[in-house]
């Protein structure tokens, strides 16, 4: 590549959020007219790092050169001003807008600085459409309308309305089809071709090989390694980048090889339309079942539907050879089911709550006598499950949103223990908890396992499924690609079959 | 050790030190700012009552008449400071009551008597709830926009029942409950009435899964049905609740009345529901207060009986609660960032 002045220079970009170190001293240099891959499993801190190029983040250390100027990225509006789109995977757009009203939104053509000239606005958005190669799409449509793929052209065209020299991609493949992934390649070479710089954010290597230039790989919040050319990197290489941790979990040893009892729950030919394919597991007690795979490889929705809170198209739970009623959360809690959701907040937790009322509030009714609530003893209770898990502040009336994430993770697991809960499922259990508490968690987690527990557990970070699981089940878009013991597979093993689908065997 | 066998003290995490603090002190503390702050601001009202009228507003009878106006409104007050609670809104109560209390009182229905009446007021109240309820918990209705739809229909029905007409009771039992006569300890028949549902309200909401039920739901729904809690029957029971309490306070207006009347209870969704939201109940569910909601009942009422005394007119009332319930929730807005 001939000595080119990059068009964007990050370097040195730090950026915490309270308990985390997000992003560490990361560079990253884009060229004009380059496809620059940012890659990086989930947490290593690619969206706070578009963030931050985005304006939506202020970073707390590091600078930011574009097109040989040190610039400040103070708002969205100042990167747009300078050329910066961002096309993030959950599309901005307002639905009740027409096409044109979007592309033009916020920066509408007018006359007397007030009245939009919409025809304009139509034309030049059907030009862009056009460019895009999408002349189909009628600009006078409702956004809300369009399918995921369509709404995305409109982003993209919201973008080019800009004078644009740098687009963000965050994952723009994740919801399109395969011949819609070929027409976002075009759009992407031809932007290129122009001048215009994109920087692609994907989880899938193929693409990256197909169109990328250089690649930059985050892990852990630092880039390990900066513009290593696209086509030529064997995936070993970048997948051992990926995976090569600073951080060492420490997970609890696994019980001997046992004989263990029958299978409390069965999922039989279980499967949710669009979401995942038919599923078979058998649980028992003091076992730990992991499901592995990328976001949108449908590990919650496989959870959530065995729990009741979605309806399943085909096939049956069963608890102790009994079936559950199909999408009822109640039946489900009453067999001895709990889950323990990947979003705390909006799903598990009453935030302006106790500690004791958010642990007792699946178990009710064993304090209340015809509805009267015995508060001594429901206090009483929450706080020995919560003290059974060591959770601080050993304070029942302590409120939940002050604890840490780690803390209200256990109070979450203290209202199941309570509850007898029978099945544990774990959504994404160490979400949001600090580095140094995950250890206490992963104990905790074995612990109710060996007591006789039976759980099953996403994950999206495959060391944790690795350590703390005793059987994974590998996922790659809604289908179970490989099932294995955990001690039989690594890291590289599964992130290759997750990313590549197929089993190398 | 004063005794031989002393308990291992180390193995047992330590609790909060158990000193038995003095019984006001437990009032004290318990009570939140906001409540204090609301009994200062009746207080207040008092005082100015007091001093601008000191004969007619100290008078017994007034201060009786008083009681009993909030009477009527607090009980709607309660119920919907459940609804509220839960994070729903209830804007057909003025409607309710009006059609409960103009239902109560057709011809047809006194001759069945005190009980007749009595019982029709609740009925058609729990009745219009459980309409509301069913549309918004199984029929996925917003609360909104369902009970906008039971204020229109409810009054429409209750002016078709009367034709416009005033409906005067002529039960004996009804109009003597509002006579002097049958106050007991100076305090009327309404009053105590009130009295009772307030104090059964607090205990449901504090004491009972059903009130924890209610707070969840507020609080987070999704959560709470996650949880195991079925969430739809909890909403329906709420807009029940909040009938009932239509119905009754129908009955009560009867009873202060005399009649029943097609415009009976109206704007009683806006006094309510201001009364909780300046009591502290959140407009956004998942924390409510009786007390705080009894509390705003009485500011209003008595804000209400000083004007007239002093002869200023409903428009400077209005004007003056528009004032309170901004400086109220401004208030409220403040408190909730700081802590």
């Amino acid at each position: 590549m001939a000595p080119e002045p990059p068009l964007l220079t990050m370097s040195g970009i730090t950026k915490s959020f309270p308990g985390v170190r997000a992003l560490d001293g990361v560079d990253l240099d884009v060229l004009p007219g380059e496809v620059h891959c940012l890659l990086g499993q989930n947490g290593a801190g690619k969206s706070t790092l578009i963030k931050v190029l985005a304006g939506a983040h202020q970073p707390d250390d590091g600078t930011i050169g574009w097109r040989g100027e040190q610039v400040v990225l103070r708002s969205p509006i100042a990167a747009m001003r300078l050329g910066i789109a961002t096309i993030y995977q959950e599309l901005d757009l307002v639905e009740g807008l027409s096409v044109a009203e979007n592309v033009y939104l916020g920066h509408e053509p007018t006359s007397a600085g007030f009245v939009v000239r919409g025809k304009e606005a139509r034309a030049s958005t059907a030009a862009l459409l056009k460019r895009l190669g999408h002349p189909e799409i009628d600009p006078g449509r409702l956004v809300g309308e369009l399918s995921a793929a369509h709404q995305q052209i409109v982003s993209m065209a919201r973008a080019l309305s800009h004078d644009v020299r740098l687009i963000v991609m965050d994952e723009p493949s994740a919801a399109l089809d395969p011949d819609e992934v070929d027409n976002l390649f075009r759009i992407v070479t031809d932007l290129t071709a122009e001048g215009v710089a994109v920087v692609y954010i994907s989880h899938r290597l193929e693409e990256i090989r197909r169109i990328g230039d250089r690649v930059t790989v985050l892990k852990d919040g630092r880039a390990v390694a900066g513009g290593l050319p696209a086509d030529s990197t064997p995936t070993r290489e970048v997948v051992a980048l990926m995976t090569g941790r600073n951080v060492e979990y420490v997970f609890p040893p696994r019980p001997a090889p046992r004989d263990l009892p029958a299978p409390v729950l069965e999922v039989r030919g279980l499967s949710r339309e669009g979401e995942f394919e038919p599923l078979d597991l058998v649980l028992r007690p003091g076992e730990i079942v992991g499901l592995a795979g990328l976001v949108g490889s449908g590990r919650s929705e496989i959870l959530e539907t065995v729990y009741g809170a979605r309806k399943p198209s085909t096939g049956q739970v069963l608890v102790d050879g009994k079936q559950l009623k199909p999408g009822s959360v109640r039946t489900a809690v009453a067999a001895g089911l709990g889950l323990a959701p990947e979003e705390r907040k909006a799903q598990a937790l009453l935030m302006l709550e106790s500690v004791t009322r958010n642990v007792s509030v699946s178990s009710m009714s064993r304090f209340s006598y015809g509805g009267w609530l015995d508060r001594n003893a429901e206090r009483d209770a929450a706080r020995k499950a919560t003290r059974e898990l060591s959770l601080r502040p050993d304070n029942p009336s302590a409120l939940i949103r002050t604890l840490s994430g780690g803390n209200q993770q256990k109070a979450v697991l203290a209202r199941w223990l309570l509850r007898g809960c029978r099945v544990l499922l774990l959504d994404e259990p160490t979400r949001g908890v600090d580095v140094g508490a995950r250890a206490e968690l992963y104990a905790v987690i074995r612990r109710l396992a060996d007591e006789g527990l039976a759980v099953l557990m996403v994950s999206s970070e495959v060391p944790e499924v690795l350590g703390l699981a005793d059987r994974v089940l590998v996922l790659r878009e809604g289908r179970v690609v490989h099932t294995a013991p955990a001690q039989e597979l690594d890291e590289h093993r599964v992130l290759d079959l997750v990313m590549e689908g197929s089993p190398a065997s | 050790m004063t005794q031989p066998v002393s308990p291992p003290r180390d193995d047992t995490p330590k609790l909060s030190p158990q000193v038995e603090p003095s019984p006001w002190r437990v009032v004290v503390a318990r009570a939140d700012v906001r409540t204090l702050s609301l009994l200062g601001v009746l207080a207040a009202l008092i005082l100015i009552g007091g001093i601008t009228k000191p004969d007619e507003f100290l008078d017994t009878r007034n201060l009786q008449l008083v009681l009993t106006q909030a009477s009527v409104i607090g009980v709607v007050t309660v119920g919907m400071t459940f609804v509220i609670t839960s994070g729903g809104i209830d804007l057909s109560v003025g409607a309710i009551v009006a059609l409960a209390s103009v239902w109560a009182t057709t011809v047809a229905t006194q001759e069945y008597g005190f009980t007749g009446v009595l019982f029709t007021a609740v009925i058609v109240g729990v009745g219009c709830g459980l309409v509301n309820g069913l549309l918004i918990a199984y029929g996925g209705m917003v609360p909104f926009i369902a009970t906008l739809a039971m204020l229109a229909s409810a009054r429409g029905l209750a002016l078709q029942i009367t034709d416009g007409n005033t409906q005067v009771v002529t039960i004996d039992g009804i109009l003597d409950l509002g006579e002097r006569d049958s106050y007991v300890l100076g305090i009327p028949p309404l009053v105590l009435m009130f009295a009772v549902v307030t104090v059964i309200g607090w205990l449901v909401l504090n004491r009972t899964t059903f009130g924890r039920r209610t707070v969840a739901v507020g609080g987070n729904a999704e959560a709470t049905r996650l949880a195991g809690i079925d969430v739809r029957r909890q909403r329906l029971y709420l807009y029940l609740l909040s009938g009932l309490c239509c119905g009754i306070a129908a009955f009560m207006l009867i009873v202060l009345s005399g009649s029943g009347q097609n415009t009976n209870g109206n704007l009683y969704e806006l006094d309510a529901i201001a009364a909780a939201i300046i009591g502290g109940t959140l407009l956004s569910g998942g924390r409510g207060t009786i007390v705080g909601s009894v509390l705003g009942v009485l500011i209003f009422t008595t804000i209400t009986n000083i004007f007239a005394l002093n002869n200023l007119q409903s428009d400077v009332q209005q004007i003056a609660k528009g004032a309170i319930i901004v400086a109220a929730v401004l208030v409220q807005r403040r408190t909730a960032n700081t802590t």
